[in-house]
């Protein structure tokens, strides 16, 4: 007992030292795992609350580019409405009953309030929390494409992962096709993201545009994200294609919070599946 | 510095300096500088490492807080600090009988510039490593660690001649 007494007075820094670090050290561990909740982030009501007043302020600076981007999303908005029109003057008599229809995603407006996009793992923080229904795994996005998912909510705040992360994997599709293949980031430059694991006969070429597949329950199908940049046609296992993202992922306002309503019944059945 | 409000100024005056004015640098799209470890060189030396190695901890930590990064920031200033007087000890041959006397004022430049470089240097290497967290983009380690230091470094040493009364 004395002996060990001596040990911790005698090494009682080194001991101390070892304590922080291994707390610190399980503090990143759990940061690069999605699916643990996580301590340390920027949705805590102080850092969150600090955030907010910061971008109070810095907001002014953006708001010429942000109503530009608006009005340009209001006008394709309202030619797509026109198109609508158009489609239901030429159909049939056959009435379709919306009523009966449920909606099955609905859009929440958000701001960002903090931004990252130079380090291998980003995340961003958003004004809005569980008070405004935002749950995890929820899709992010803007009008110019996607951003990324909710990784994490508090009250008031919550943060998504970037799709400029490592550990970002969505499912994204050549337009008008059924050509699927995996988002993935090499964590070099923010403008631009890879496709991976697209099959080798996909007609790809130069300027095609890259939308989200569909195929999770996260994000809708055909929501942007970017035109091919560079065709990879070497003889590597994985066929990976640099995309350019419509998205300046530098300066980010306002966004859209992607709800699916029909998530708990899809994940339901593929579980009933699994059985 | 032996007043230990001028401790707790500089904490919060660092960190909220890194928070919003360090990490929105960005120069060339990726280097920032790193200046809250100065902290770990103005603090001064005791023979007891406890407060400073906890302090160290608390503002990378708070500094996690603000950028997302888990415990990297956290990780990689509590080792420096904890290495701080072995490097006291090579660079100035300092004893512990000469720590409440000692003060970076009064020591040479070029004793000066070894103990920042080395404690840059590690400090950054082990952030940008753990910031990777793997060996795959490990050139971009290196280099990112190189320019960093050498923006925190510059930054260091306009602030130290600055601030430091001409007498």
């Amino acid at each position: 007992m004395q002996q060990l007494i001596f040990f911790i007075q005698r090494f009682k820094y080194f001991l101390f030292f070892l304590l922080l670090e291994s707390i610190a050290f399980s503090l990143i561990l759990t940061n690069l795992n999605f699916q643990k909740s996580k301590f340390v982030n920027s949705t805590n009501s102080i850092v969150g609350g600090i955030y907010t007043q910061k971008s109070k302020i810095t907001a002014y600076f953006n708001l010429k580019t942000e109503n530009e981007v608006l009005a340009a999303e209001n006008a394709r908005l309202r030619n797509e409405l026109q198109k609508k029109v158009f489609a239901t003057q030429f159909k049939d008599s056959t009435i379709v009953d919306t009523v009966r229809y449920f909606q099955k995603f609905s859009f929440t407006k958000g701001k960002i309030i903090n931004n990252n996009y130079n380090k291998e793992f980003n995340f961003l923080t958003l004004d809005i929390g569980k008070n405004q229904g935002i749950e995890k795994e929820m899709a992010v996005i803007n009008s110019l494409g996607i951003i990324g998912i909710i990784d994490n909510t508090s009250p008031k705040y919550a943060r998504v992962q970037s799709i400029l992360n490592k550990n970002s994997k969505i499912n994204a599709r050549l337009r008008n096709s059924n050509y699927f293949g995996t988002l993935d980031w090499n964590g070099d430059d923010y403008k631009t993201v890879q496709l991976i694991d697209i099959p080798r006969q996909a007609p790809l070429k130069i300027g095609d545009t890259i939308e989200t597949g569909g195929k999770s329950t996260i994000f809708p199908e055909g929501i942007l994200v970017g035109t091919v940049l560079k065709i990879n046609r070497g003889n590597s296992a994985e066929n990976r294609v640099i995309i350019k993202l419509f998205n300046d992922m530098s300066s980010l306002g306002t966004v859209y919070v992607i709800k699916n309503f029909d998530k708990l019944e899809i994940k339901t059945i593929e579980n009933l599946e699994n059985e | 510095m032996n007043n230990p409000f001028r401790e707790i100024l500089l904490f919060f005056l660092l960190l909220f300096l890194q928070v919003f004015m360090f990490n929105n640098i960005l120069l060339f799209n990726s280097i920032n500088p790193y200046l809250y470890i100065v902290f770990v060189f103005l603090y001064p030396l005791k023979e007891n490492k406890i407060p400073l190695l906890f302090y160290s901890f608390l503002l990378g930590l708070s500094v996690d807080f603000f950028s997302d990064t888990g415990g990297i920031h956290a990780f990689s200033i509590t080792i420096i600090a904890y290495i701080r007087l072995f490097f006291v000890k090579i660079y100035f041959n300092k004893l512990e009988i000469d720590y409440p006397f000692f003060s970076l004022k009064t020591e040479s430049f070029g004793k000066i510039f070894n103990y920042v470089v080395t404690l840059t240097v590690i400090h950054h290497f082990i952030f940008f490593s753990l910031a990777n967290f793997s060996f795959h983009n490990f050139t971009n380690v290196l280099s990112n660690t190189f320019f960093s230091s050498i923006f925190t470094l510059v930054l260091y040493f306009i602030g130290s001649a600055i601030f430091t009364k001409n007498e």
